[in-house]
C-alpha cells in the first residue's frame, strides 16, 4: 500500500506543522525561565516533553485514520494529536493554560483531550493501552465502524499493561494497533539495558498476533505497515503490534542536560532528521519545487503562529473555576 | 563565630543521598533499585554519587516495570537484603499498589510476625510548578491509611538524612515522602529553609516523633514537608500581631505522634492542621479527631488548610489558588478569633 502524491504531501504538511509547533513551544518555554531554569516559571510552566524527529511515527499511522477513529497517545503527545486533527489553537491554549484551552487549562501538555476527533493522552506509562482496548471493545460491541490505535514508547513495552492490553485485545479480537516509538531512550536507560529482546515486535508472537518493524524512522514505511494493520483490524481480524525506530532529537524533557548520550549521537540523529529526508524524497519523485516548499513551509508556519498567538491572547481562567467540572 | 564555620548545609537531596551512602558503606544487604536513580542520580537528585560509588550492581536502573520491582523488593527483603527502592512520583503508584498494599505492608503481620520486610520507598510529593494532576498529588493518606506501613516526610535536610538513616536501618517497609518543593534542585525553585546544617557523621531521627520547631502559646499549626514551611511564615506574620504560633513538623505519619500533638494544644487551645493532600479522608481529619476523641479543651473549633478535593488543575491561577499557603493559615486563624 503505497502513499499517493497527496497523502505524502499530507503527512509532510503535518510533520512541518508539528515541527514548528515544538520548536515554537521551546522557544516559548524557555521566556521567563532564564537565567535561573525553573519549572515554575514563564508562559509554559509545568514539564515539557517535546515530539521532535518522531513526526514520521504520528504521519505515517493517522494518515489512514478518520476522526471518528480513536487515538490514545503518551505525555509526548504533541506530533499525534496535530497529526488526528486536533484542534491547534485549542490545543496551544491548552499548554498555555488558557480558558480557551481544550479543558480551560486543566489539563496542560500532558493531558490533551479532544473528543471532536476522539483524541486522548496521559502522563502514566503505558496507561493509555488499556483504554484503547476499550474503545476497540465498545466499537465491536456496538457493531459500529472504527479501530483504535495506542501509541506508546519503548520504555512502556516492559510495563504489565502493556502485555495484559495485548493479550487481552488478541483473546477478543479487538480492532486495536500498538504503536511502538522506540526512540532508543527511557529517560535515561537505554532500550539495552531495560528490555530484554532487541525488538518488541517480536513479543506480538507471544500473543498470537502480527508484529512489524519499521526501521529508519521513514514515514513512508510506517505508512505501508500502519495501513496494512488498520485494514486488517477494520476487516476484523483483530489487533497488531507495530515497532517503528525513531529518534528523539529533544531532551527527555525540556531541562534535560541529556548527560547519558554516547558522544556524537545527537549529531548523528540530526544528521538522519527525517523531516528534510522527506523533503528530498518529494523533489526527487514527486516533482516537488523549491517554490512549491517554500509555499508550503509559510502556510504551516503561520498556521502554527496563528494558534500561538491565540494561546498567546487569550485570557485565563479564573481561579475558582478549578473547582468546576470534577463532576458534570 | 565557630559554630557558624562547622555549618555544613544540605538539601534534602544530598541529605537522603549520604544517609544512603553510609549505610551502603556499613550494610552489604541495602542497594537500590528504580528508574534512573543509577548513573543519572535521581530525577529529584536524591541517588547522586551512589552508583559511582557502589556499581551497577548494588544501584540499578530498573526497567520501568513498577509491577516487578515493587514485588521484587518484597521478596528481596523477605530474603535478608534491604532493598531501597526509588518511584519517581507519588502518582505513579497505581501501576503496582497490589505489591505495596498487599504484600509490603501485611507479609510480616500473615507470618505472625517471622517474617521481616525491610524496604525503603522513596518517592516525591508535592505540586506548585504546574506539573498538572498526575504529577503533583501528595497521596499522605493513601498511604498512611493502610496499616503495617511507617510513613515518614521531612521538611528538612538534617531531618531527611536522619529519617532516611532510621528508615533504612528500620526491619519494617518504610514509605519515605519527599516534596519538590523541598528538595533543593533549583530547577523545581527551592524553599531555602529546607537547607539546614547536617551532621557529616550517621544519626537517626526517631520515626514516629514529632517536632516543635516553633513554640507558642496561642495556636498550634500542624503540618508535614512543605505544611511546615507555610506554618512557619504564617507564624512569623502571626508574631507581628502578638499573636504567638506554635508549629508541629510531624515528620512521620506512621506511626503518628498524638502525645505530642494534644499536649501543644492542650496548651495553646487552638488547631489548624496544615495539609497539601486532599482535605476529605486525610490526615487533617486524622488529627483533629484525634485531639477532639481526648476531649482536649478548645478555644475555638479546629480549622484545617488543606488541598480542595478536586483533581489538581495543570493552569497557574487554579493551582496557586487552591495550594494551601501562608495567607490561607493566617485566614483560619481570624476565622477562629472573630467572635
Ligand atoms: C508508571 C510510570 N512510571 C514512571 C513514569 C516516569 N516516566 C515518565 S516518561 C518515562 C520514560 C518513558 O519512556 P518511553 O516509554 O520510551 O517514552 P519516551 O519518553 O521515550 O517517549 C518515565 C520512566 C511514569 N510517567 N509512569
Ligand atoms: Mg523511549
Amino acid at each position: 500500500m503505497k502513499p499517493s502524491k497527496e497523502q505524502q504531501l499530507w503527512m509532510y504538511e503535518h510533520m512541518l506543522v508539528s515541527r514548528y509547533f515544538e520548536e515554537s513551544i521551546e522557544k516559548i518555554y524557555m521566556e521567563g525561565k532564564s537565567p535561573a531554569f525553573n519549572m515554575a516559571n514563564g508562559p509554559i510552566p509545568g514539564e515539557m516533553h517535546l515530539s521532535n524527529g518522531q513526526e514520521p511515527c504520528a504521519v505515517g499511522v493517522c494518515a489512514h485514520l478518520e476522526p471518528s477513529d480513536i487515538v490514545t497517545s503518551t505525555h509526548r503527545p504533541h506530533h499525534v494529536a496535530i497529526a488526528k486533527g486536533v484542534d491547534l489553537d485549542r490545543m496551544a491554549a491548552e499548554i498555555f493554560g488558557k480558558k480557551t484551552g481544550l479543558s480551560g487549562g486543566r489539563g496542560g501538555h500532558m493531558h490533551i483531550f479532544d473528543p471532536k476527533v476522539n483524541f486522548s493522552c496521559s502522563g502514566i506509562i503505558a496507561q493509555g493501552m488499556g483504554p484503547a482496548v476499550g474503545a476497540a471493545l465498545s466499537r465491536q460491541m456496538q457493531r459500529k465502524d472504527g479501530v483504535a490505535v495506542a501509541f506508546l514508547g519503548e520504555g512502556a513495552a516492559n510495563q504489565g499493561a502493556f502485555h495484559e492490553s495485548l493479550n487481552l485485545a488478541a483473546v477478543w479480537k479487538l480492532p486495536v494497533i500498538f504503536v511502538i516509538e522506540d526512540n532508543a531512550w527511557g529517560i535515561s536507560v537505554a532500550k539495552r539495558a531495560s528490555t530484554a529482546i532487541e525488538r518488541n515486535d517480536q513479543r506480538a508472537a507471544a500473543y498470537g498476533m502480527p508484529g512489524h518493524f519499521v526501521p529508519g524512522n521513514d514515514p513512508l514505511a510506517v505508512y505501508e505497515v500502519a495501513g496494512e494493520a488498520i485494514a486488517r483490524a477494520r476487516r476484523g481480524e483483530g489487533p497488531t503490534l507495530i515497532e517503528i525506530e525513531t529518534y528523539r532529537l529533544a531532551g527527555h524533557f525540556m531541562g534535560d542536560a541529556e548527560g547519558y548520550r554516547p558522544e556524537g549521537e545527537k549529531d548523528a540523529l540530526f544528521a538522519r532528521d527525517p523531516i528534510p529526508k522527506m523533503r528530498e524524497h518529494l523533489k526527487a519523485n514527486e516533482g516537488w519545487s523549491d517554490a512549491d516548499d517554500a509555499a508550503l513551509v509559510e502556510l504551516t508556519r503561520s498556521r502554527v503562529d496563528a494558534a500561538i498567538a491565540f494561546a498567546r491572547d487569550s485570557a485565563y481562567p479564573e481561579p475558582e473555576e478549578a473547582l468546576e467540572k470534577v463532576f458534570v | 563565630m565557630t559554630v557558624a564555620s562547622k555549618e555544613r548545609k544540605l538539601t534534602i537531596a544530598r541529605a537522603m543521598a549520604e544517609a544512603i551512602a553510609q549505610e551502603m558503606r556499613i550494610d552489604e544487604r541495602v542497594f537500590v533499585m528504580g528508574e534512573d536513580i543509577g548513573p543519572l542520580g535521581g530525577v529529584f537528585g536524591n541517588t547522586r554519587g551512589l552508583y559511582d560509588e557502589f556499581g551497577a550492581e548494588r544501584v540499578r536502573d530498573t526497567p520501568i516495570s513498577e509491577t516487578a520491582f515493587m514485588g521484587a523488593a518484597v521478596g528481596a527483603a523477605s530474603d535478608g537484603m534491604r532493598p531501597i527502592v526509588e518511584l519517581m512520583f507519588v502518582d505513579f503508584f497505581g501501576v503496582c499498589f497490589d505489591a505495596i498494599y498487599n504484600l509490603m505492608a501485611k507479609n510480616t503481620y500473615f507470618a505472625g510476625g517471622e517474617v521481616q520486610v525491610p524496604v525503603v520507598l522513596m518517592t516525591s510529593t508535592g505540586g506548585g510548578y504546574s506539573d498538572a494532576g498526575q504529577h503533583s498529588q501528595c497521596l499522605h493518606a493513601t498511604f498512611a491509611h493502610l496499616p503495617g506501613m511507617k510513613v515518614v516526610a521531612p521538611s528538612n535536610a538534617y531531618d531527611a538524612k536522619g529519617l532516611m538513616t532510621a528508615a533504612i536501618r528500620d526491619n519494617n517497609p518504610v514509605i519515605f515522602m519527599f516534596h519538590k518543593a523541598l528538595q533543593g534542585m533549583g530547577w523545581l525553585g527551592t524553599e531555602k529553609d529546607a537547607i539546614v546544617h547536617v551532621p557529616e557523621e550517621a544519626y537517626e531521627v526517631p520515626i514516629g516523633k514529632a517536632a516543635v520547631v516553633r513554640e507558642g502559646s496561642d495556636v498550634t499549626i500542624v503540618g508535614i514537608t512543605s505544611g511546615v514551611h507555610h506554618g512557619l511564615k504564617a507564624a512569623r506574620r502571626l508574631a507581628e500581631r502578638g499573636v504567638s504560633a506554635e508549629v508541629l513538623d510531624l515528620r512521620s505519619l506512621v506511626p503518628l505522634d498524638r502525645e505530642s500533638i494534644i499536649a501543644s494544644v492542650r496548651k495553646t487551645g487552638r488547631l489548624i492542621v496544615v495539609d497539601e493532600d486532599y482535605h476529605s479522608y486525610g490526615m487533617s481529619g486524622e488529627i483533629i479527631s484525634s485531639v477532639v476523641e481526648q476531649g482536649v479543651p478548645l478555644r475555638a473549633a479546629p480549622q484545617r488548610v488543606a488541598y480542595p478535593d478536586i483533581p489538581i488543575p495543570f493552569t497557574r491561577p487554579m493551582e496557586q489558588w487552591a495550594l494551601p499557603s501562608a495567607d490561607k493559615i493566617v485566614t483560619a486563624f481570624e476565622k477562629m478569633t472573630s467572635h
